[in-house]
């Protein structure tokens, strides 16, 4: 028996869709020089629900509800947007009572959301003390969110028109108080993230995102921040009550995972802040603007900054009961290219094979929101969207 | 090193998880609004069926009983929105604060 004398240089290392590493669907196909990654490859399609489609065949009331499905956790930016998309047909003024509880719910989400992230961060590094202390804190928000709005989760509190139910004042009391817990925690949090020699080692210096490739490569949300870029569209494109709530936008210089950490504790504080604000300063008055059912023909465009970044929905309306089109574009759809930018080694940077999970967490992927089918027809020059039946329409 | 501490300190902490199916259920703390089961008033409907055209998932069926035109829920496909109870023109259905509605056979699983 020969020996084989073959030689390769780059192998392909595939990861996913299931692997221990990864909590998410993702296939990562990685093309290694022994140790270092030179080139990733994503495919996220493995969690495709025809949302979209789902949509145009229900009415808008219940599109709430799928809407607030397409993800669990950032399930009160889906709604927010939703329903300020359907709102823009009308052309109608919110109460600002509502668009105040609004604020705070997202608020709310956001905290939990980073805090969840944050323990995923952790879990991802290979610290699970940490991640079991912030999962723990993390709960005191998640009851406050089902005090407000009556679900842990799913918290159905937007509604075209307005909000379902209003913030009773002992509400408003027990959050303030939390919310002095939870900033003490997320400070002790920042300090144990800032000194401890575990994440430093495998976070700084990592899954480098230069600020000129994240804005040509559109990352959104933190991850943009992280790479120093000022761009929140809570700042940019104000909506609901976020002109009047005063918040500053975190950046940071360093570029890589460490940041992304830093950014998302930050904006716990900044979130806290908002709370309070929107707790002291909430008017009075209704919570709700009663709509008619089919709105006006016509199309929106809405944009909401949910936890991972800037979210957009777009609907079309025919003037019946149902919608025409809907189209929804999450902020991990656009971190994608930048994680194919992160995965690649460059010059002195190199990404090692141990280093993906923790670049992959860094842009707090939420893949279940972002695997839609388009189709390109390179004859026509076309781009479209649909769904099984016409994929199978389409084969024959 | 700043973790040390706060991990000494849990040691001689209470423990912050209940052991909920088996004990500590009175100790779960459900709040006053909570979306749960719902119940259904028969003498209160209209059979007018707006609970079953605005169900998002489908859980509230129109059937007809002797009385006329009612709905039946089924709790296996309910999402716990309350968009029934929102609808309802004579506050016939109601969510109540009973989230504990597991179960082996998907014939309780109804509200009628």
């Amino acid at each position: 028996m020969s020996v084989s004398s073959s030689y390769e240089r780059f192998f392909d290392i595939p990861i996913g869709p299931q692997h221990p590493a990864l909590k998410e669907p993702l296939f990562l196909k990685l093309i290694v020089e022994g140790e270092h990654v030179v080139a990733a490859d994503v495919d996220v399609s493995y969690t495709h629900r025809g949302i979209e489609r789902a949509m145009q065949e229900r009415n808008y009331v219940q599109n709430i509800y799928l809407a607030e499905r397409i993800c669990g956790i950032c399930n009160v930016a889906h709604t927010l947007c939703y329903c300020q998309n359907v709102e823009g047909l009308y052309d109608v003024e919110i109460p600002s009572r509502a668009l105040y509880i609004r604020v705070l719910v997202e608020e709310l989400a956001r905290i939990h959301s980073h805090l969840l992230w944050l323990g995923v961060a952790a879990h991802e590094i290979g610290f699970d003390t940490l991640f079991m202390y912030v999962w723990r804190d993390r709960e005191i928000v998640m009851d406050l969110i089902e005090e407000v709005t009556g679900n842990r989760v799913t918290s159905a509190i937007n509604t075209i028109g307005g909000v379902r139910r209003d913030v009773k004042p002992e509400t408003c009391d027990k959050c303030l108080k939390a919310m002095d817990y939870i900033e003490e925690r997320t400070k002790y949090y920042k300090r144990v993230c800032k000194t401890d020699p575990t994440i430093a080692a495998r976070c700084v210096g990592v899954g480098i995102l230069k600020p000129d490739e994240a804005v040509r490569l559109c990352a959104v949300g933190p991850t943009l921040r992280a790479s120093n870029v000022k761009y929140d569209v809570r700042a940019d494109d104000p909506y609901a009550v976020h002109d009047e709530v005063p918040f500053n936008v975190i950046v940071y210089d360093t570029n890589d995972s460490f940041g992304r950490i830093l950014v998302r504790i930050d904006e716990i504080f900044e979130s806290i802040n908002m709370v309070r604000y929107c707790i002291k300063h909430m008017p009075s008055g209704p919570v709700r603007a009663r709509l008619r059912l089919n709105p006006p023909v016509g199309e929106h465009l809405s944009r909401v900054e949910a936890p991972r970044g800037e979210l957009v929905h777009y609907v079309k309306s025919n003037g019946s009961e149902k919608p025409e089109r809907y189209k929804v574009r999450t902020p991990t759809f656009e971190n994608l290219s930048a994680l194919c930018e992160m995965l690649t080694s460059k010059g002195n940077y190199v990404v090692n094979i141990a280093d993906v999970p923790v670049v992959f967490a860094s842009i707090d992927p939420c893949l279940s929101c972002t695997s839609r089918v388009a189709i390109l027809d390179s004859e026509r020059g076309k781009i479209w969207i649909g769904s099984l039946e016409e994929l199978k329409r389409l084969k024959r | 090193m700043a973790m040390l501490p706060e991990v000494f300190r849990h040691i001689f902490k209470k423990r912050a998880t209940l052991m909920y199916p088996f004990r500590d259920r009175e100790k779960i703390p459900v709040p006053e609004g909570l979306r749960g089961k719902m119940s259904f008033n028969r003498e209160l409907c209209i059979g007018c069926g707006l609970c079953a055209r605005f169900c998002p998932s489908g859980a509230a069926k129109l059937v007809e009983d002797d009385k006329g035109k009612r709905p039946i829920f089924y709790i296996d496909q309910c999402l716990f929105c309350a968009q029934c109870e929102e609808v309802c023109p004579r506050k016939a259905i109601t969510l109540t604060r009973e989230f504990e509605v597991a179960g082996f056979n998907r014939s309780n699983l109804v509200v009628k």
